[in-house]
Order: C-alpha cells, then structure tokens, then sequence
C-alpha cells in the first residue's frame, strides 16, 4: 500500500476500534444503579435494592 | 391504561439492539462505495467531523427525547415529541417516526428475503458452478419472479414472507425476550463473520486462487486521499449523509428504544457505545470486504465501473461467484458468512422499524403485544408487495428514496430544533446529562444548538436544489441548472421524462410509461400511508381528551 493511504487506513481504523472498546469497557465496569431500574436481569439480587431506612 | 410493560433484559442487550438498529446493510454496502466516490481515504475526514458534529448530538436528542416520553408512558415519536411542547402540530410530526418505519420496513425486508435466500443457496451451491455473468444472471432471475431456481414456485414472494413472519413472530416475543434476544446473538456472529471477510479481503495475493491484485490494490483505491475533494460541498454532503443514515437517526426507533429506560438510568454512555459500534462495523469491517475483494478479482477499472449502479449490485451479482474462487468449502462458508451477516445487519434493523408502530398501538388503543406485532407484519406484507411485484419499474427505488432518505433528513431537522430552540437547550442540557455515567463535554450545548440544526439545514437544502453534477461553482456563480437527483427534479420526474421524450424502440417507451406510472402510484400510496396515520393520531389525541388524559 502507499504510504499516504496506509497512514489513513490504519489511524483509523486504530482510532475507531479503540474508541468502541473504550466506550464498551466503560459500559461494562460501570457499577449498576440501584432497583428498580431499566432492565430485567438481576432484579431480584438482594445487592442491588435500595436500602429501607 | 397503556398495555405496554415492556422492558430491556440488561444494559448490554440494549446496547447491541440499539447498535443492531443502527448497523445495516448500508454499512458494509454504501458505506464503502460512497468512499471510493467521494474521494478515497481523504472522505474519512468529513465523515468522522460530520459524525461528532451532527451524528452524536443526534444521538443524544434521541435517545433522551425517547426516555423524555418514556416517563409520560409514550414510546412512538407522535406522543413523544407532543410532551415536548404543548403546539398540537408538534405530535403530526411525530408522525414521520412510524411512517417511515412502516415505508422503509416494506422494501427493507425484502433485502433482507433476499439475503436469507442466498444464504440457502450459498449452502445447496447453486453458485459454485456459475460464472460471473451466470451469477448476475441469477439475480435478475430472481428478482423478475417468474424463474424458481430451488423448486419452489414464486420463491422470492416465499421468502419475502418467510421473512416477515420471522420479524413479526420475533416481535411478539417483546423487547426482552425477542428483539434483545436476537441482537446478542446477531452482533457478535455479524462481527465474527465480518471479521473472517476481512482478513480474506486483507490476504488476496495477485495470482492465487485466479486473483489478479494484491489486497493493497484495492485498499488503495479505498484509502487514498485524494486531498482536493475536500473542499467540494458534494464530499461533504455525501458524508454527511452517510453519517446520518448509517446511525439510523430521523426515524424514530431510537426514540422507541430509549423510551423503554428509566429517567434515572444513563443514556449518554449508553448512545456512545451503540453509536461507536456502528462505526467500528462501518469503518473497520465494511472498508475491508466489498472492495479489496472485488478489485483483487476483477481490477480497478471494472469495479470503478461497477460502483457507479451502487453496492447491491456487488454484493449480490459479483461476491457469490468471487468466494467460490477460494474452493468449493470457503466459498460456501464464505457466501454464508457474507449473506449471513447481511442478513443480521437487517434483520436487527427491521425489528427496530416494527416497535414504534406497535408501542403506538399498545399505549393508544391498548393493543396487546401479539396482535400489534402481527398487524405491523400485515401492513409491511400489504404495502411491500408492490415493491416485489413491480421491482422493475422503481417501486422499490421510490419507497427508498422518499421513505428512507428524504423523510429522515425532514425529522431529523424538525426534532433537533424542537429539541435545541422549542424544548430548550436548558432542559434538553438536563435530559442528556440526568443519569449519565460518563462527562458529557460542555461544547456540545454549543453544537447541539447551533451546528447540528444548521448542518441539518444544509444537508436538506443541498438535497432539494443539488446543482447539476454537484457543480457548486458554477451554481453559486449564477448558473444553477438543478441536477435530476436533486428532490425537486425527483418529484417532477425529469429525468424518467427526458428518457420518454427521447426513446424510440416501443417496448423502451412502454417500459418507461410503466414505469412512471408506477413510480407516481407509488408516491401516492405513501401519501395515503401518511394521512392514515396521522389520523390514528388524531383520533387517538381525542381519546386521550375524553378520557381526561390530557
């Protein structure tokens, strides 16, 4: 490949890749919010109730 | 009361679904054609700042406009934009967000036929003793109907409604338990097939395997800059536009899909990584399979020639009978892989075109989940057939056209100045940021108001009086001949004229006095598709009244 186009293929593509796997980590390591929230799984784990006061 | 208790399975499944809505066709089939047309690698360049100055604050609207009216009990865009402002005509707006679904899901699942059956013809190897003309002969057998290549009669219309039972049987099944379901295993297959065509398409030597280029050929051709292009407005607005319809926004299933979480759950996080994913899938893996593999096989100047009539083309007429130059077994797995993953790239797409119309129903007419699933899949059968039936005389193109190209940019600009000037940027500040698990950077308030609606505006404009070849010179300079992809010279039909006024062979002439004619049927049923909607709303608006809901 020349030079011109293989400096623009592989910023890039580094470039995207490695901003979707920053997003995603991020979506991954967040802690969870506390029931009820937007989403079925874990609905009943005791962990994620909000305490009674 | 609303029947609608539908919810997401997990944060992850939202993520993919919404990814899954985003990713389509277009990313591994436009995406690259409009590159090698709009100046090679240098195209790159405005389509990531069209992505970050219009593609993420669309997003952002979006999704916080969905869960805005989520919290008021609405999930389709008519009632969603209507709690936005108290101007009635706000929610006749709304309407393009269950009207284009409809629209674009009544040809979009005939690609998608189209995809499945290949799949199953790529398996049985009707392909491997083809060659390239017998391949593309295959397609226009296939489409034109009449031909049935495994046995079955009319197989095309089967498979079309094979289809449409699959989406419609899936949708039933609810968010969580279909459409969810459907895209965590569709994505990651979409990407590990994407992935295998990749490397194939980075590994093609000159010679092997009847190869007459490298894969550096081809990536060339892709990413060369070609500098200059970036000052023509043209570039601009085809990227512009590619951003905007690979990320599916101005439709209204990002609407639907965040009007299903709750006020206190993140959006900002969550827009980011769907909307990154469907770039990666666009940049990364739809750069490398169409083109490298097509000029490694068939050289520069075919493909230059080729890409002029779009990717359909490629896709369907030329890779089948490329993969089996790999052997019999790849060229199987391979045209699965390819067909495959078409397949779920649409497929994810058009269960995101049946929830706004069923969330409508559920909260308005308190349909129940089954029977507003099936009715979507009744009208999509009635409004798609035409599109099969009469693909030869433009149905299909003229659905596209103002269904899945005009409309979105239409909405698009209505709901980012109702969202940024009407709704006010403070308010809409708080919707993007309430929840939000990551920093979202304080310039976009500036964007959001400013760029992203006059960047809207252009694109719009730009369609509507495109200059003739997207010659902008000499238009700005006095001579503004419009060109016959501008919208005003589509809907008078010009170009369609001008080919009548100039044929001479009677069977050309009665084809394109068909064809007219089909093409202006065409318009007028999605009129009448529109106006029934909008009357929906209407009616449903009164309900609420008498109910004192409102």
């Amino acid at each position: 490949m020349n030079t011109s186009a293989l400096v623009i293929m592989l910023t890039t593509m580094l470039m995207v890749t490695g901003t979707t796997l920053y997003f995603f980590y991020q979506v991954l390591n967040t802690p969870p919010k506390p029931e009820p929230d937007s989403y079925l799984d874990n609905d009943d784990e005791a962990e994620r109730q909000i305490p009674n006061h | 009361m609303s029947t609608n208790k539908e919810s997401w399975g997990s944060r992850v499944g939202l993520i993919l679904a919404m990814a899954g809505n985003a990713v389509g066709l277009g990313n591994f089939l436009r995406f690259p054609v409009q590159a090698v047309q709009n100046g090679g690698g240098a195209f790159i360049i405005p389509y990531l700042v069209c992505f970050l100055v219009m593609g993420i604050p669309l997003l952002w609207i979006e999704w916080s406009m969905g869960r805005f009216g989520g919290k008021f009990g609405h999930h389709s865009t008519p009632f969603i934009v209507d709690t936005m402002h108290k101007n009635r005509l706000w929610k006749y707006i709304g309407v393009f967000g269950i009207w284009t679904n409809i629209a674009v899901a009544a040809y979009y699942c005939y690609i998608e036929s189209w995809t499945l059956s290949y799949v199953l013809h790529s398996i049985v190897g009707t392909f491997s003793d083809l060659d390239q003309q017998g391949v593309a002969g295959f397609f226009s057998d296939y489409v034109s109907i009449g031909t049935s290549t495994l046995g079955i009669p009319y197989e095309p219309i089967v498979f079309y409604v094979l289809c449409l039972l699959l989406n419609t049987w899936i949708l039933s099944q609810g968010l969580a338990g279909g459409v969810e379901r459907v895209a965590k295993v569709g994505m990651p297959l979409l990407i590990l097939f994407g992935a295998f065509l990749a490397f194939k398409g980075f590994t093609i030597e000159a010679g092997v395997d009847g190869a007459i280029n490298d894969s550096a050929v081809g990536l060339n051709f892709l990413w060369t800059p070609n500098f200059d292009e970036l000052w023509s407005p043209t570039v601009w607005l085809a990227a512009a536009g590619q951003i905007f319809f690979t990320l599916s926004v101005g439709m209204g299933t990002v609407h639907c899909y965040a009007s299903y979480v709750r006020s206190k759950d993140d959006i900002a996080l969550n827009a980011m990584s769907a909307g990154w994913m469907n770039e990666f899938v666009e940049v990364v893996l739809g750069a490398s399979i169409l083109i490298p593999i097509s000029i490694g096989y068939l050289g520069v100047d075919r493909v230059t020639e080729m890409v002029q009539s779009g990717g359909l083309g490629l896709a369907f007429q030329t890779l089948p009978y490329l993969f089996f130059q790999w052997g019999d077994v790849i060229g199987t797995f391979a045209g699965v892989m390819w067909f495959g993953l078409l397949f779920f790239a649409g497929i994810t797409s058009s269960l995101a075109m049946g929830t706004p119309w069923m969330g409508f129903l559920q909260d308005e007419f308190n349909w129940k989940r089954k029977s507003a699933a099936w009715s979507f899949g009744l009208i999509v059968f009635v409004l798609g057939m035409p599109t099969v039936l009469f693909f030869k005389y433009g149905v299909f193109d003229e659905y596209d056209y103002w269904a899945g190209t005009v409309s979105l940019v239409i909405f698009a600009l209505f709901e980012s100045i109702l969202f940024a000037w009407v709704f006010g940027m403070k308010k809409g500040w708080r919707e993007i940021t309430s929840g939000a698990d990551i920093r979202v950077p304080g310039i976009y308030k500036f964007i959001i108001k400013f760029i992203t609606p006059l960047l809207l505006l252009w694109v719009f404009v730009g369609s509507l009086v495109t200059p003739k070849d997207g010659d902008w010179g000499a238009a700005l300079s006095g001579n503004w001949v419009l060109d016959d992809s501008s919208i005003i010279n589509k809907l008078n039909n010009v170009s369609l004229k001008r080919q009548l006024a100039e044929a001479t062979d009677p069977a050309m002439i009665e084809q394109l006095q068909n064809t007219l004619f089909f093409v202006n049927a065409s318009r007028i049923l999605l009129v009448i598709v529109f106006l029934s909607i909008a009357a929906l709303v209407y009616i449903a608006y009164k309900k609420r009244v008498r109910e004192g809901r409102i």
